[in-house]
């Protein structure tokens, strides 16, 4: 646009420049508008190719008329149209690059095991302190019984409901002491209540790390806490073996899930105190993507341990293939997260 | 409303604007959603999914009575954890990057360094709420149902998770904890129709021409108002506007009042807009010529 040609053309007729730019642009607007909604309720599919290849050129005609229009028209309701079309068309532009099958299989593909392979020192980190909580309380129970009630205690303090906890540690034992002989019934029931109560747990101790994960650690610990003491009542009534083997079958994967995500909190936790030479909210929200992708893999994990925890462990009976499986399932964690990978350009 | 006001009201009007630059240089001017916007949002939502839970659960009442199995019990279970957990990501994967309850309000989540809004951020940033919606709201249910908790730990338990949940008051870009560690925002996203140009509407029979004088009185925010008002067309809100410009201009009333405006309008914006291509901005009435 030559400023002088259209300003002095403006003197003569005051209506001239806006009038004949909205009424030579306006066609473009709406057929943007319409192929835009169609994308908004239908997806890509829902487009010919020959309008795909229009919605960009469309799309530049639109934000290069919002920047005429911001110069020239005072027309409130123009450029408010102009101004949400042109954002709306930004997001579904610059948003639909991958279909979502493509996008779920470069997740388990490439961005969760990488994801976990970067947490993989908080990781250790979550790990010694889930041990080192389950020694704790198993060497404190084996001394002295009475221990087991207030850790029982404490756990219940730290964010379960105090009915259902009643119910699980009970359930809990009375499998324990029946290895063998699984009740049937309500052992569904038991494991979705386990595994919904495990992903809140697994849930808060990620979002607490943000609180420089101390919360996590402490969360972590009392779960360290609650299997020590457990195990401790179990051995000593010489049903070790047996115990082991009924929480190893479901339990490597479980664990596994937890420490994750412990150690995608506190990979947030650290960021924050840490940010290194990024700035805070830098380091902060490039911790929170990987952590959501480990989170995400970690609600994954959990499920397959309610599975095997569901029909697994009814099942199978037999210890030692108990064994066998949680050890089968423990590898293929590893090689799966761990196993270095090509390089690919991202 | 002085000068200094207006001015302070335009300011917070800026203050809520984010430079948003596409690859194309054009910036698109995002405005961060307020809290009253968000709140409302999440109590739509809120709604909408206890709604959901109501009519789950009765179903899965009616079909666990009538079929007298006790699998219904767990497909409750985890149908409720999915509802609690997958509902905000859910949504806000899809094009529209909002919830029900968002849409509702016209806002929507984006990215804040302008790329892609991905997967991992959406669920990290909603599972963060669960920190900031049920953790005040299980202290609460403790309080309420634990004696031995004594009342303090509880209170102290209640600030602290408020203030993890009142966080995004206390920051200029509105940013919840969730928000923060996924690095988005929340903006506002409403669609806006493209009404008709009223100064263009083929009217030749208004012929009221204004002076040059009568039309120095204004700048663009009035215009603006103005025009807003006429889109209204509510009788009452132009006749009192139709006075104050006469009052201010001078002029009796001799004409209806639609017509007087629209003619003013009209004229005004010609004016305005011609200063605008010189390079003349002029905000509103206090500012110079």
């Amino acid at each position: 646009m030559v400023p002088t040609v259209s300003a002095a053309a403006a003197i003569d007729a005051p209506t001239f420049s806006t009038v004949r730019f909205r009424a030579e642009r306006e066609a473009d607007w709406i057929a943007f508008d319409a192929l835009l909604t169609r994308l908004e309720k239908k997806g890509a599919k829902g487009l010919s190719s020959e309008e795909l290849l229009q919605l960009p050129v469309l799309y530049r005609a639109t934000l290069s008329s919002l920047s005429i229009a911001r110069a020239t028209s005072l027309d409130k309701a123009l450029l408010d149209h102009l101004e949400a079309l042109s954002m709306r068309g930004y997001f579904l532009i610059y948003g639909v690059r991958q279909s979502r099958l493509d996008r779920l299989a470069r997740f388990f593909a490439r961005d969760w095991p990488l994801a976990v392979q970067a947490v993989w020192k908080e990781t250790l980190i979550i790990v010694a302190i889930l041990l080192l909580g389950g020694l704790t309380s198993w060497s404190l129970v084996t001394s002295d019984p009475q221990w087991y009630y207030s850790f029982v205690d404490e756990s219940m303090a730290g964010g379960r409901d105090p009915r259902a906890t009643v119910e699980y540690l009970q359930s809990t034992m009375g499998h324990g002491k029946a290895a063998a002989d699984e009740e049937g019934g309500a052992l569904h029931v038991f494991a979705s209540f386990l595994f919904t109560h495990n992903s809140g747990v697994s849930i808060m101790s990620f979002a607490l790390g943000f609180a420089f994960g101390i919360p996590t650690m402490m969360l972590e610990f009392y779960q360290g806490i609650n299997i020590g003491a457990m195990v401790a009542v179990f051995t000593s009534k010489g049903l070790g073996y047996d115990f082991a083997g009924w929480l190893f079958i479901h339990g490597t994967t479980e664990l596994f899930a937890a420490a994750l995500s412990g150690a995608a909190g506190l990979r947030i936790g650290a960021a924050v105190v840490f940010p290194g030479a990024r700035s805070r909210l830098q380091a902060a929200s490039d911790a929170g993507r990987t952590a959501g992708k480990v989170m995400v893999g970690v609600i994954i994990m959990l499920l397959i341990a309610g599975l095997l925890e569901g029909f697994g462990r009814q099942l199978i009976t037999d210890t030692v293939t108990r064994y066998a499986i949680g050890t089968a399932m423990l590898l293929f964690w590893l090689a799966y997260y761990y196993l270095p990978r090509r390089e690919e350009a991202a | 409303m002085s000068a200094a006001t207006n001015a302070r009201e335009r300011l917070a009007r800026q203050g809520k604007l984010r430079q948003f630059i596409t690859p194309e240089g054009v910036d698109l001017e995002l405005k961060i959603a307020s809290s009253g916007l968000r709140f409302g949002a999440l109590i739509v939502d809120l709604g909408i999914m206890l709604v959901v839970l109501i009519l789950f659960s009765l179903l899965i009442g009616w079909l666990g009575y009538s079929s007298r199995s006790d699998i219904f019990q767990s497909i409750w279970l985890l149908g409720f954890f999915f509802l609690r957990t997958f509902w905000f990501i859910g949504f806000e994967l899809g094009q529209r990057a909002a919830t029900p309850g968002k849409r509702l309000m016209g806002i929507r989540v984006v990215a804040r360094d302008g790329g892609r809004l991905t997967a991992d951020a959406v669920v990290a940033r909603n599972l963060i709420r669960e920190l900031e919606i049920f953790l005040p709201l299980m202290m609460l249910g403790f309080g309420a149902g634990e004696d031995r908790v004594s009342g303090l730990t509880v209170a102290a338990g209640i600030l602290w998770s408020l203030t993890l949940s009142l966080f995004l008051l206390f920051n200029k870009d509105r940013m919840r904890m969730g928000d923060l560690i996924a690095g988005t925002w929340v903006v506002m996203a409403q669609r806006s129709k493209l009404d008709q140009d009223i100064a263009a509407e083929a009217d030749g029979a208004a012929t009221m021409t204004f002076g040059e004088n009568e039309l120095a009185v204004y700048g663009i925010y009035e215009l603006q108002e103005l025009e807003r008002v006429l889109r209204a067309r509510d009788p009452r809100a132009m006749r009192e506007v139709a006075d104050t410009i006469r009052a201010k201009i001078g002029r009796p009333v001799a004409e209806e009042d639609d017509v007087f405006l629209l003619a003013y309008y009209r004229q005004l914006k010609a004016r305005l807009e011609r200063k605008l291509l010189f390079g003349k901005r002029r905000e509103d009435k206090y500012a110079s010529d």
